[in-house]
């Protein structure tokens, strides 16, 4: 770890104002529609005469298009065109793609020469119905060349095994190591090494609406206006724009309501360039909106598939000095997203531990499978799993208990540079550690365990689990990976615009931040509620497309909420300032004798003489005559705020810099039983203790928790996208893939601790992901504790009935 | 394929409603596009996630897996119905209050089932609430929050039975 030129961190901010309304668990201004049924998805805006476009998938894993004959499709009712693979590279340049090298694994919007996983799609069909245009698919003749598949991760890094890409000239797409501090010290100087070999097998976000897009495209002026549910990273939206081939300035791409991503969404651009090219091809507007399967196989947003190698170097009194990590990430056919899953997992590698040294071999192997993108965690909720497991594995090893080499390990004194050259803000593990241990009655359940199983043969496990919980990236994340990156980007920046009307009422404009399931409304609602001492239902929101508006991000990295509770403040600023000067001039008296108090300016010490921001609003949009030359009419204010807290990596990469500083922590304490006769596992008490710092509404970030938890259950129990040996998808439904139920979810209880970041607006962070985090690792951690007695430790997720009863069996046999 | 249509008759929401629609047309289609009825929605197409949930005579039912020729005659109670334009459901207001819903998605699924099942058992445990709601899905709340807000609906709705009566 380099720390000679280590860049200074932004001021330390004073929390000790009094708050009215950021830390209340008001009701969500957006719910209303909602709960009325007119939420405005994107499926609720399709209009009469709008065409209605649908995917043709390939049955192949692997397979080379020989050809293929449209004309009976064409000549079908209803239909107006029919796009094959080959036709849509003519009209479309290559998806966008932040992937390592994307001339060598070039990712189309439909396949053109060869499909490369069971799912992707060769040809589209536009039709007057969704019915139509399905039975013209019918219609389609593919011919296709069967090729040999590559399934398994090992054997695509293998030699001679096929390959995905031929142009790549391997299966391999990235690899590297890493070491950050002295590895080779802490390992020599351990009293014990722990090793362990942990398979995660692939899962994804799978909500409850697919993907989809309205592209209406007007020859008059040559622009393309798209609806779509999963605007995100509006600053790179030009890419999809020569994806299109039409000039930036003339797309605009609008957000609208999504029915849930948990990452899923996240850029997720393919049905909005395959809606775009249809609308251009037949001039009319054309809805693409994904089926079930379309998503499930299709929507290039598998979760983390990671096979780890570990190695732990540890001292006898429980000290974690260094650890190993060689991991081979399954990305599936392309690789969009880069190694920024990765580099997610380096920001917070050592957990919340004092872990000296970090060792980091990765390998991006390609397969033929849907590719992966993002769900909740974005590959560090993988890493707290693996960390945990380890960190088990290595007390087991020592004769400790899971309390004791945790406490021996934590961090206590902030901010605390960990060896890759992230920083963790501020944070009290102890804390968090105290509150969780009464919330799970710890103690209770643990002669609990001791009594079921003497007295009734019962198994039950107590998993206990300290993990973080890392917000708001940066985007050097995306590329530290490459020595001379193609885009070292600085910023990933978030707007609101707020404007003030003549009667003072205010609206707030957001610029990518999409409804996704989080509350984006209610956060910004608050936030101005808080700095102008309003009810935050009088604020109104709206938003605005890509094309006429600021740079924006969006959700992801649970950045939502800490990136506007600044954008906000920004813009708040901004009018205040020039609402105080309008102010002083119409109570003739200077700026700097007037101060802020319940939703006006008054004069200091004479409360009796102000002017509200009504007042002052309607001065300002009516009266400027009566104001100095200088000062415009109106009362409205953007603030772009760029990433509050990054630092760039070391030209050696032995110090990435700081890249996602304000870190959220949590424990999670399950107690399950585990049925050795089936393998099923239930829940038997939970208790899940978060802090991300000030909370804006417990309430909701509650629901972030709860929800986040089931999503976990599901990776840690049920869900998985399974492809077999020839790589024929096995789940393609949810009678196959298995999402929790209100019967598998137990009650949660729920703890928080709030240690206020010291660089943020009211010290919030970030706390989107959730329980996803880490209720994996819990769950598995107290699946492993129920069965010790049996010598069993299961390693792979999700455990399945089948796989537990495997473990178990082989125990048996090797005893 | 081209095909005859049917002509159906049914209530909807309390509206006496006829149509010609094709025999292979799926009632969450019709309600939506033929009748504007958004709020019933799309979520598997296959009859497990229970967004589509919409009352059929009382009963709840998948309204993805269902064609519309199979709600002749029919009463078909919707979101919609609940509230009109008027004051929210306690089962909606209850959901706000609880924040028993996230995207939203398949809160119109889950109030209707809701529904039915205060129907049938206005004092239900809060076991039986979660077993009765396990057959529609929701991937943000984990389902806490439903729960408390179906057993404080129900309690509610209660009190107002015993007030009016």
């Amino acid at each position: 770890m380099t720390t000679a030129n280590r860049a200074a961190a932004p001021p330390v901010r004073d929390h000790s104002a009094k708050r009215r309304w950021v830390g209340r668990s008001i009701r969500r201004v957006e719910d209303p529609k909602f709960l009325r049924g007119q939420g405005g998805y994107i499926a609720d805006r399709i209009t009469p005469g709008t065409l209605h476009a649908a995917v043709l998938r390939s049955p192949h894993p692997h397979a080379r298009i020989l050809g293929i004959e449209t004309s009976q499709a064409l000549a079908a009712p209803g239909v107006h065109t029919v796009i094959t693979g080959k036709e849509a590279a003519e009209l479309c340049d290559p998806m966008p793609d932040f992937g390592p090298d994307p001339s060598k694994h070039t990712w189309r919007c439909l396949a053109a020469e060869k499909v490369r996983y069971v799912g992707e799609g060769v040809a589209v069909v536009v039709a007057d119905s969704r019915y139509l245009a399905e039975d013209a698919l019918e219609l389609i003749d593919v011919s296709y060349e069967p090729l040999p598949a590559v399934v398994d991760p090992e054997r695509a890094l293998a030699s001679g095994a096929p390959l995905v890409h031929e142009a790549l000239e391997s299966n391999c797409a990235y690899e590297r190591t890493f070491d950050f501090g002295d590895v080779e010290r802490d390992f020599a100087e351990a009293d014990l090494i722990v090793r362990d070999r942990l398979r995660w097998h692939r899962s994804g976000g799978q909500p409850l609406e697919t993907v989809g897009a309205i592209a209406d495209y007007d020859p008059g002026t040559g622009s393309l206006t798209i609806d779509t549910n999963s605007l995100s990273f509006t600053s790179y939206l030009f890419m999809v724009a020569s994806t299109l081939k039409v000039p930036v300035n003339k797309l605009d791409i609008r957000p609208v309501p999504a029915g849930g991503s948990f990452g899923s969404k996240l850029f997720a651009t393919k049905p909005a360039v395959i809606a775009g090219m249809c609308s251009r091809a037949t001039g009319r507007k054309v809805t693409y909106l994904e089926d079930r399967i379309d998503n499930i196989s299709n929507c290039d947003h598998h979760g983390s598939d990671r096979i780890y190698e570990v190695e732990l170097a540890v001292m006898r009194d429980g000290t974690i000095r260094g650890i190993k990590i060689d991991t081979i990430d399954d990305y599936g056919a392309y690789i969009q997203f880069g190694m920024g899953h990765h580099g997610n997992a380096l920001a917070q590698a050592v957990g919340p531990y004092t872990i000296g040294s970090v060792r980091y071999h990765v390998r991006a192997a390609l397969t033929n499978k849907n590719q992966q993108g993002a769900y909740r965690g974005f590959g560090s909720e993988v890493n707290n799993w693996m960390l945990e497991q380890m960190v088990d594995k290595a007390a087991g090893e020592l004769g400790l208990d899971p309390v004791t080499i945790r406490r021996t390990n934590f961090i206590r004194k902030f901010p605390h540079f960990i060896p890759t050259g992230n920083v963790y803000d501020s944070g009290n593990y102890d804390e968090v550690l105290d509150q969780a241990l009464v919330l799970a009655d710890y103690d209770h359940w643990r002669a609990e365990q001791k009594r079921l199983r003497e007295q009734e043969g019962r198994y039950i496990g107590i998993g206990l689990i300290t993990a973080q919980e890392r917000s708001v990236f940066s985007a050097t994340e995306f590329w530290f990976w490459f020595d001379q990156p193609g885009a070292p980007v600085t910023s990933t920046p978030e707007s609101v615009t707020l404007k003030v009307d003549a009667t003072g009422g205010i609206t707030a404009i957001l610029y990518s931040c999409a409804f996704w399931g989080n509350s984006p409304e209610t956060m910004v609602a608050q936030f101005v509620a808080e700095e102008f001492d309003c009810d935050p239902y009088d604020v109104a929101i709206a938003y605005q497309g890509s094309r006429d508006g600021l740079p924006a991000t969006g959700p992801g990295g649970s950045r939502t909420t800490v990136m506007l509770a600044g954008a906000v403040e920004g813009a708040a600023g901004k009018i205040k300032e020039k609402a105080r000067r309008a102010a002083a001039h119409l109570l003739e008296i200077d700026p700097g004798d007037l101060e802020w108090a319940d939703g006006g300016y008054q004069v200091k010490g004479d409360p009796e003489q102000r002017k509200s921001l009504a007042e002052i609003a309607i001065a300002l949009h009516l009266f400027k005559h009566s104001f100095p030359a200088e000062m415009e009419s109106g009362l409205d204010a953007s603030k772009v705020f760029d990433h509050p807290y990054t630092t760039m990596p070391s030209a050696d990469r032995k110090d990435l810099g700081v890249f996602y500083p304000f870190m959220g922590h949590a424990c999670h304490i399950p107690v399950v039983e585990v049925d050795i006769e089936t393998g099923a596992v239930t829940f038997l008490h939970y208790a899940a203790v978060h802090d991300c710092g000030t909370l804006v509404n417990p309430r909701s970030l509650a629901g972030h928790i709860v929800g986040g938890t089931a999503q976990g259950i599901g990776t840690a129990l049920y869900e998985e996208y399974v492809y077999d040996d020839d790589g024929q998808l096995l789940s393609s439904s949810y009678l196959d893939y298995l999402i929790p139920t209100a019967v598998e979810v137990p009650e949660l209880a729920i703890g928080h601790v709030e240690t206020p970041s010291p660089y943020t607006p009211h010290g919030v962070k970030g706390g989107g992901e959730g329980g996803r985090m880490m209720a994996p690792a819990a769950i598995n951690a107290a699946v492993n504790d129920a069965l010790l007695p049996l010598g069993v430790r299961l390693t792979e997720l999700p455990m399945t009935p089948e796989r537990i009863l495997s473990a178990l069996r082989e125990a048996e046999k090797t005893g | 394929m081209a095909s005859t249509t049917r002509t159906i008759s049914l209530t909807v929401n309390g509206r006496p409603q006829t149509a010609e629609v094709e025999p292979r047309k799926l009632l969450v289609d019709f309600l939506r596009e033929d009748l504007g009825l958004v709020g019933a929605h799309i979520g598997c197409e296959h009859g497990v996630c229970g967004t589509c949930t919409v009352l059929l005579n009382g009963a709840s039912i998948r309204s993805c897996i269902t064609f519309a020729v199979q709600a002749d005659g029919a009463e078909v109670s919707t979101v919609e119905g609940l509230a009109g334009s008027g004051e929210l459901h306690p089962l909606q207001d209850e959901f706000s209050a609880k924040q028993g819903l996230q995207c939203g998605y398949c809160t119109p699924g889950m109030l209707m089932r809701a529904c039915e099942i205060l129907a049938q058992n206005p004092d239900p445990a809060p076991a039986e609430v979660r077993s009765a709601i396990a057959s529609n899905l929701c991937r943000c709340t984990g389902y806490q929050f439903i729960t408390e807000a179906v057993l404080d609906a129900a309690a509610r709705m209660r009190r107002a039975k015993e007030t009016a009566s």
